[in-house]
């Protein structure tokens, strides 16, 4: 079931990766294809191209007032870059979410809820890399529950190219069912700690 | 087949974009302006929209241009607008006034960033309200408008341009670098549903017409170029039949006519959206992004039983004046919450005329007011140690 929450999320790489479609994609199936509210907000500055990225989505079952992200529940890095920067702001008890070969995390973010995909290396055997934000975001919808996975795959076919649009849902479910593992996994595990 | 001139349904579109399909709803036709940060948005959706619709888009040397061509195109007879920022506003003042004289139809919408000069192109600012109320040179009014979402920047669009038509001047659109880069939720009505109102036409045969021959509410009825009236634009002070008349007494029946048909119609003019005014004792007034950190401090405030109110200005030019004198004896005191040193909060002192204390919650520019911000002060005014 979906989050009942107002969930802040921070998804940021560089310029080129995605991340501002990520980011309404998502808030597009929190909004038009879920029955919640979202605000996308983005920052970048006159530098942006290349260098670091990142949209900032609010969702919520209530009206949104506040659009700035202080502190995520979320944060999902897609560059070294990026994740040195917005490391600092995560909710102690947030979830970190990173593309394996891209972000080298440290042994103190262990606190985190983390997860991590080799999402570019997906998306490259899919057939370009281009699709790594969206098998990020089915990576994020398996281990974090925004919104339902049909709206975002509604979203993701009304945002990409017409052309594109089976790959893309093929690698949005990679994602999704990489996640789905590593959830399940991780429960198996939680039911071992138990029975200690 | 020309495209879908009113995208009914719901988006997901940035403030800037969905000022582009308002002014399309609205009936805009033409749009002349230059890109700048963080009013591009608008430029670029419209030079995508207005070919598909049979429109005109012009990119200009500068906007000063942009300005002097939005008002030939409005008496062309189309419905016309530019957007803009700080530095592109400042050049645009010598032409607003140019339309404030002439009395031309036109909207101008300015996403403010901090300022002065460049300043901070990519972040937020609310620092030219004063320039949308004075930036030309000479005696006039003039009507403002602030929205807070993408939602009110397509609503508020269509009312601009209503309310330009109307009273026949150039409609400002005050909103802001985070209301037009975020994102949300914008539901666009049927075609049918949506008012839009144009300018009053002459019933007059062609020999009797006077081009500034105002009706009983102060604004004359227009004739277009090539509709087969004489017509005759100056920028001088003119007459009603718009031939220069340079001399006290024309210049006074002109000038209170231009400032009457709006101070004369103030109570149409003016839009608030209160909220829970009734019992307030501190009330927080405020507009664009800032009205929404404002709101959320008022239902922290209320949460916390404090007996807090919003007005949030939906016209910011003209001020709800009568609104403020009445409210002022009963309250402990005011708020003012916006991103500039202090430019509406003057308005608020000289109306609240020295009944209650008028406090101020800002900052210069580059970052939205937090609420918590708005909170404290919110406290203190209650508590009378503002």
């Amino acid at each position: 079931m979906p989050d009942k929450r107002t969930v802040h999320v921070i998804i940021t790489g560089f310029g080129g990766q995605g991340i501002v479609m990520a980011g309404e994609i998502l808030g597009k199936a929190a909004t038009l294809y879920d029955t919640k509210h979202a605000t996308m907000a983005q920052n970048y500055g006159p530098e942006a191209r290349g260098g670091a990225c990142s949209s900032q989505i609010i969702i919520s079952p209530e009206e949104i007032l506040f659009p700035y992200i202080e502190e995520p529940e979320i944060l999902v890095c897609m560059s070294q870059e990026a994740y040195t920067k917005n490391i600092k702001t995560l909710l102690t008890e947030g979830t970190l979410i990173w593309d394996t070969d891209l972000v080298h995390t440290r042994k103190t973010d262990m606190h985190f809820k983390t997860f991590h995909i080799p999402a570019t290396r997906f998306a490259e055997k899919l057939g370009s890399k281009m699709m790594a934000n969206i098998v990020m975001l089915g990576f994020l919808s398996a281990v974090e529950h925004l919104v339902h996975a049909e709206a975002l795959k509604k979203a993701i076919a009304d945002s990409v190219p017409a052309a594109t649009k089976e790959k893309n849902i093929q690698a949005f479910t990679a994602g999704r069912e990489y996640g789905n593992s590593i959830v399940k996994g991780l429960l198996k595990l939680e039911q071992a700690k138990h029975q200690d | 087949m020309l495209a879908k001139e009113v995208k009914t349904g719901m988006h997901f579109i940035n403030g800037d974009e969905a000022c582009c399909e308002g002014a399309l709803a609205a009936g805009c036709r033409f749009f002349a302006g230059y890109p700048i940060t963080p009013a591009t948005e608008i430029a670029e959706a419209m030079s995508r929209r207005l070919p598909e619709l049979g429109g005109i888009y012009i990119q200009m040397e500068d906007e000063i241009a942009s300005m002097a061509t939005i008002l030939g195109a409005s008496w062309g007879g189309v419905k016309s607008m530019t957007s803009t920022s700080g530095p592109g506003f400042s050049l645009m003042m010598e032409n607003i006034g140019l339309g404030i004289c002439t009395e031309t139809p036109c909207v101008v919408c300015n996403v403010q960033r901090g300022g002065p000069s460049t300043g901070l192109p990519t972040l937020v600012g609310q620092g030219d309200m004063m320039q949308a109320r004075w930036g030309s040179h000479g005696h006039y009014e003039i009507i403002a408008l602030s929205p807070s979402s993408p939602q009110e920047m397509f609503d508020m669009t269509i009312l601009a341009f209503n309310l330009s038509e109307q009273y026949r001047l150039p409609v400002m659109i005050m909103a802001d670098e985070v209301v037009g880069h975020m994102t949300e939720r914008v539901v666009v009505p049927r075609e049918e549903e949506i008012e839009v109102i144009d300018r009053r036409k002459p019933t007059v045969p062609p020999e009797e017409y006077n081009l500034y021959h105002a009706d009983a509410d102060g604004v004359a009825p227009m004739a277009n170029c090539g509709d087969g009236y004489r017509i005759h634009v100056t920028g001088l002070t003119h007459d009603e039949r718009g031939y220069p008349a340079m001399d006290a007494k024309s210049h006074e029946k002109m000038v209170s006519r231009l400032v009457g048909k709006i101070r004369n119609n103030k109570d149409k003019i003016i839009r608030t959206k209160n909220s829970y005014l009734d019992d307030a004792e501190v009330v927080v007034v405020s507009y664009g992004i800032s009205a929404r950190s404002a709101m959320q401090a008022v239902r922290d405030a209320r949460k916390e039983g404090i007996k807090a109110g919003l007005i949030k200005l939906e016209t910011v030019w003209p001020f709800p004046e009568n609104l403020i004198r009445s409210l002022a004896p009963q309250v402990k005191g005011f708020l003012m919450a916006e991103i500039n040193g202090g430019q509406m909060v003057l308005e608020l002192e000289r109306c609240a005329g020295g009944a209650c204390p008028v406090g101020l919650v800002s900052n210069f520019g580059g970052a939205i007011i937090s609420p918590g911000l708005i909170s404290n002060a919110i406290s203190r005014i209650r508590r009378g140690t503002a």
